[in-house]
């Protein structure tokens, strides 16, 4: 038993689960997961890095905590499981949030609640932690939780450099005095339907330089 | 014109597949079918064919916008005489509109004409013509003071996201110079709306004279006084405020004529968008809530963008109906609507153009429902027959 060989912790295998979901994997680019949350939070960058970071907790200790108990769960009532797991994550991320960051709480409101229905925690649940061993589980929700976060990062970004022109709070483009030459900010971009553009976009652009991810005819 | 002909002769080869230019040669072929007809001939098959192909459609088109278009030139100096009020010749006024008018027109062509023809190389497609009228169409739905950058970014927005990204001319859902104006009625609502925009010098802090307000007859409907806005003759003429292209309901009316007598624009949607506005209108005048209500219903005809856009903006073939039945559908939604959003919701003064985008959406639905009622219908038919036989 001992001659069993174990995985290196890093392992080439390991590795790729965490950097498939941040490129040809993508939740929201390429599976077009957690899109409603991607477009409720990506007005300014604060509160869209906080959401990035409650996704990938939440998605990432689930997958453990189900993982770890994969073969007790009985197959019939598996997704009730699934759900009392995420929805006690949940919760502790949201008292958390509201014990130590009030202000992104009040921002984030109901979004943070509404982790529970985001897509991508089933989907993985489902696909991957119902399957696979408590460590690869991890990384594998680690790589999902920072795919969605990378995302909803740049979008936010141009979206509250455009439409508000500061970053995390900064006048960036009072700073750079183009104001003064005419420049005004773009009110569309704090519009939810501009977030749809600019995921469209991405989604484009990354097609454009991935041709093995347009489907075929 | 012959010793024209023969220099494009020449340098053809070079531009054919194989030439040193290969890469260019949508663009040359553009430029070839644009000064003369394209010696291409069908090839394949038996293709029924006419002799008016997409670009004559369009300077059918573009003719028929002159008429709004003069009268916008004259309209802009005309306002802006009448508010610092001096008096001006009336080609004097023409020529002052004109000169404003022209760098809306050159960003306009210059930013989607680039863009078409940088996305036509990279594709390998033809350049279409789908841009000339869009990008007269642009200038003519604009305040005069439009900053040019704002406008050079909504022509870019429109032509990448309103078409370039369904396929490009003839593939688009919307129509590209509404989704133009859409953009930035959105990102800058304050260029777009209240009532310094519309006269060349207020939006800068020009003196006016003691009185004189450059807002919309639709501007002050929405805020109410609907005794003050100008008499109807007025706004059938076009001596108003109002975007550059869209004040003059004759000369839109002109440019209507021209384009059902051409067959180019549908008679159908024109009237049944008027014929869905007066019936808004009348409903409105049955409650009369409000005095905006109150307003006699073929009012809204002369205000504002009605005209306009049922002339020029329903009738674009690609973002239409296309079945003859749904052209009567969709126009009439597009008049209710309209009515409906400028009346209810005093935020969007302007009804129009997203009356028009949201019946755009909708036009593919209702051809469906068309093509599949009279599928059935025929189907009854066929099976009527097969049984009297049997």
């Amino acid at each position: 038993m001992s001659k069993v060989d174990r995985e290196p912790i890093f392992s080439a295998k390991n590795l790729k689960l965490f950097t498939a979901p941040l490129g040809k994997d993508n939740p929201i680019t390429v599976q077009v997961l957690g899109i409603c949350s991607a477009l409720a939070v990506t007005v300014k960058l604060k509160p869209a890095i906080v959401m990035a970071l409650s996704v990938t907790i939440v998605v990432a200790v689930s997958n453990v905590v189900i993982a770890a108990m994969r073969k007790y769960i009985p197959d019939r009532i598996r997704i009730i499981v699934q759900l009392v797991v995420i929805a006690t994550m949940v919760i502790l991320v949201d008292q958390f949030l509201k014990a130590y960051a009030f202000d992104v709480s009040k921002q984030l409101s109901v979004f943070v609640g509404l982790i529970i229905t985001n897509c991508i925690l089933m989907g993985r649940l489902e696909a991957f932690a119902m399957a696979n061993k408590p460590w690869p589980s991890f990384i594998d929700g680690l790589g999902n939780g920072a795919g969605y976060g990378i995302i909803l990062i740049v979008v936010a970004f141009f979206r509250e450099l455009l439409g508000s022109g500061t970053l995390f709070g900064y006048p960036v483009m009072e700073k750079l005095g183009i104001y003064t030459i005419g420049y005004q900010n773009n009110g569309m971009m704090i519009l939810p339907p501009m977030a749809l553009i600019g995921v469209g976009l991405i989604i484009w652009f990354q097609r454009s330089r991935n041709k093995s991810l347009i489907e075929k005819k | 014109m012959n010793s024209l002909r023969k220099k494009i002769d020449k340098i053809k080869p070079n531009f054919q597949e194989g030439g040193k230019f290969e890469k260019l040669r949508s663009v040359f072929e553009g430029l070839e079918s644009f000064l003369f007809v394209s010696d291409r001939v069908t090839f394949k098959g038996s293709h029924v064919r006419d002799s008016i192909d997409l670009k004559r459609t369009m300077t059918v088109v573009i003719v028929a916008l002159l008429p709004a278009l003069l009268f916008g030139a004259y309209n802009v100096g005309l306002q802006h005489f009448r508010s610092i009020g001096a008096d001006a010749g009336i080609f004097h006024m023409f020529w002052f509109g004109f000169l404003k008018i022209l760098p809306l027109i050159i960003v306009s062509y210059s930013v989607g004409l680039g863009i078409e023809f940088i996305a036509a190389q990279i594709r390998g497609h033809e350049i279409n013509e789908g841009f000339l009228v869009t990008g007269l169409l642009i200038p003519l739905i604009m305040p005069v003071e439009i900053p040019l950058w704002m406008l050079a970014l909504a022509t870019a927005f429109a032509v990448i996201i309103g078409k370039e990204v369904f396929g490009g001319t003839g593939m688009n859902v919307f129509n590209p110079a509404l989704v133009a104006r859409a953009f930035l009625f959105f990102s800058y609502p304050a260029w777009m709306t209240g009532d310094k925009v519309w006269i060349e010098g207020l939006a800068k802090g020009q003196h006016v004279v003691d009185g004189f307000s450059g807002a919309t007859p639709l501007a002050l409907c929405a805020a109410g006084e609907t005794t003050k806005i100008p008499s109807f003759m007025d706004m059938f003429i076009g001596t108003i405020p109002g975007s550059i292209g869209e004040t003059s309901t004759l000369a839109i009316l002109i440019g209507a004529a021209i384009l059902i007598i051409t067959g180019i624009g549908s008679w159908k949607i024109i009237v049944s968008v008027f014929a869905g506005g007066l019936g808004m209108g009348l409903l409105f005048n049955a409650f009369s809530v409000n005095t905006y209500m109150e307003l006699p219903a073929y009012y809204h005809f002369v205000m504002g963008g009605f005209a306009f856009g049922a002339v020029f903006m329903a009738t674009d073939p690609v973002s239409g109906s296309q079945t003859e039945k749904g052209k009567w559908i969709y126009g009439f939604m597009i008049g209710v609507m309209s009515i409906l959003i400028r009346v209810i919701n005093p935020a969007y003064p302007e009804g129009v153009m997203l009356a028009i985008l949201l019946m755009n959406v909708f036009a593919p639905l209702i051809d469906y429902f068309i093509i599949q009622s009279s599928i059935k219908k025929r189907l009854k038919r066929a099976k009527i027959a097969t049984n009297i036989n049997s």
